[in-house]
């Protein structure tokens, strides 16, 4: 089988591509349903190779978060200069009255 | 490369303080090169011709008024374009910043160049570093300078290809999960992946935090050297960088490895092809003719470094990535609503790989699967730390292949994301575990392409791993000649 000229070789089903159009929209991002269908594919066979580990008896195992075991650190109370308002403004897609400016949040689409 | 006649940093840096040569002229010849070179490699996203002469000029002006520009002087280098350099713009390789041009500087950007180093320009990289052959970038692939049929390696693809091919002597890449030491082993030049922490990420537009390091591409140790110890240091910035001081590292050459025990790991020879094997027994007898103890060991738990590191990094990236919504920076698709203008931005920003990694990560931190893979993942780390910790209370180091093959054609494992995954079953372990390795060129194939070794030592034990690439650069046999075309480009430059 091919899609996009991808082989798809391995046709575990792991994750349907309905479960990657719903993990699509979490992650904000939209799929035709030719991409679902070949994420899904692809991704069950990443998981698959995974089954190595989660078929692992480890329950007592501390996770490794930090390599080197580091907690969290602060550092001291006191003010250090930043960007500017207009340092951090000069990227923005759009601005007005010296804030960054997006489309409604709220309410209907005009 | 030696055929190039180039001089390395270490000598250019000399040369510039002891005015036998001005940073102008070093700058101008490394931006002739790199001009006559990028159309065939398209190793450079950016070059600043100008912000680099005019850096050339102020460290020449230091020397002329009887002053010190430091360590790098004049010396070109290149960076990674995931990290920042005020007035430059910086992708990542990615639609969804193009044209970005960073407010700060990334801090190694800011002691490379209190050193006097000189930036010439941003590399290519497969999109956000994801990738093992810079196939990944939304800005074309680079090409290995050795061979233009085959991938350079990556995610650091530019940085190692730009070394390569003598552009400049000195590049930065990241490091993930072998984003150094894959693209510089398939390149022929020596790769350093540093303990986390050693190096400050502040500037380095993150991918997997816990995993990610910034390190030196070069074509001598001493020049990887001269460069971690420019950059290594805790950084207030980043609140992962180490306090401890790093010891001196090119202190390290000469030093003798008398008696050094050396492990050669079971686990990663054993995927890899036999003249990459091949190359790493004749390292192993050159190591041991040099009075170190070497021996083969086992560490059973590497195996599942791949699953784990598959669902760590992708897990993180999908978190890190959701800065990228098209409001504060970055392209923004307009739609009639903030969260349509989200999933514009996000879906005509992203690449497919990038795209494929953020699905992953949300659906292995997602409710119902996060302790099947995300905590599982990160449990398997610490199996893999004590597994490290295990065969190192045997030997000092270790050494093994860097990538299971030398140089693959471009598209050839383009296809099927799990096969280029395996590109990086060697190095994932030494990030999960976050321990220093690096690349060392030791050999070519029976192509003539580069084979590297790798060299892994414990957290923090840069000054070891460093003994024994000085004693093993001695033995190496011999540099990857360029592709003709190359090579012609340059005469003509």
């Amino acid at each position: 089988m091919e899609i996009f000229g991808f082989r798809i070789s391995d046709m575990s089903s792991r994750i349907s591509p309905k479960e990657v159009a719903h993990v699509a929209m979490l992650a904000r991002l939209s799929l035709t349903d030719e991409e679902a269908e070949l994420y899904a594919s692809q991704l069950s066979s990443v998981l698959d190779h995974a089954s190595d580990i989660e078929s692992l008896d480890i329950h007592d195992l501390e996770v490794t978060a930090h390599p080197l075991g580091l907690v969290n650190r602060t550092r001291s109370d006191s003010v250090v200069s930043g960007l500017s308002q207009a340092e951090a403004l000069s990227q923005a897609p759009d601005e007005a009255q010296g804030m960054f400016s997006v489309p409604p949040v709220l309410g209907e689409p005009s | 490369m030696s055929e190039m006649n180039n001089m390395s940093a270490f000598e250019i840096a000399e040369s510039v303080n002891n005015q036998k040569v001005t940073a102008t002229s070093v700058v101008e010849k490394s931006l002739a090169i790199a001009e006559a070179l990028n159309s065939k490699l398209n190793a450079f996203l950016a070059l600043d011709r100008d912000g680099a002469l005019r850096a050339a000029a102020r460290v020449d002006s230091i020397i002329a008024s009887g002053g010190s520009p430091g360590r790098l002087a004049g010396v070109p280098i290149a960076l990674k374009d995931n990290m920042c350099k005020v007035g430059l713009p910086t992708t990542c390789g990615s639609k969804i910043l193009q044209g970005w041009i960073p407010p700060y500087d990334a801090t190694v950007t800011k002691l490379l160049e209190s050193e006097g180093a000189i930036i010439v320009g941003k590399t290519n990289l497969d999109e956000f570093a994801m990738g093992s052959s810079t196939e990944n970038s939304a800005y074309g692939p680079t090409l290995n300078p050795v061979d233009l049929t085959r991938v350079p390696g990556g995610s650091s693809g530019g940085s190692a290809s730009s070394v390569a091919a003598g552009i400049v002597p000195i590049a930065l890449g990241s490091d993930t999960g072998g984003s150094i030491r894959q693209p510089a082993s398939l390149c022929g030049v020596v790769g350093v992946k540093p303990t986390y922490g050693r190096v400050s990420r502040y500037g380095l537009v993150a991918f997997a935090s816990s995993l990610d390091q910034i390190g030196p591409f070069s074509s001598t140790v001493m020049d990887s050297a001269l460069t971690l110890e420019v950059i290594a240091g805790f950084d207030p910035k980043d609140s992962t960088s180490y306090e401890e001081q790093m010891g001196s590292l090119s202190a390290q050459k000469g030093l003798s490895i008398e008696g050094l025990r050396v492990g050669i790991v079971t686990e990663f020879v054993e995927g890899s092809d036999p003249e990459v094997v091949s190359a790493l027994r004749d390292a192993a007898d050159a190591l041991a003719s040099l009075g170190a103890d070497v021996t083969e060991i086992s560490i059973p738990e590497t195996k599942l470094g791949l699953s784990a590191y598959y669902l760590i990094a992708p897990a993180e990236a999908s978190s890190n990535l959701a800065r990228f919504d098209g409001v504060r920076f970055g392209l923004r698709v307009e739609g009639s609503n903030i969260e349509e203008t989200n999933v514009l931005t996000r879906t005509k920003g992203f690449g497919a790989e990038v795209k494929r990694r953020i699905m992953l990560g949300t659906y292995a931190l997602s409710s119902g699967y996060y302790d099947a893979y995300y905590a599982k993942a990160q449990q398997v780390r610490t199996l893999i730390k004590s597994g490290f910790e295990r065969a190192y209370q045997q030997v000092d180091v270790l050494i093994s292949p860097v990538s299971p093959t030398t140089a693959f054609k471009l598209g050839e494992k383009s296809l099927d994301p799990l096969t280029m995954y395996l590109s990086d079953v060697c190095t994932i372990p030494s990030n999960l575990a976050g321990h220093p390795a690096m690349s060392m060129p030791y050999a070519l194939d029976s192509e003539g392409l580069p084979i590297g070794v790798q060299i892994l030592a414990p957290a923090l034990r840069e000054d070891l791993m460093f003994r024994l690439a000085f004693a093993l650069e001695g033995s190496s046999r011999g540099a990857p000649s360029l592709d003709a075309s190359i090579k012609e480009a340059i005469n003509h430059g």
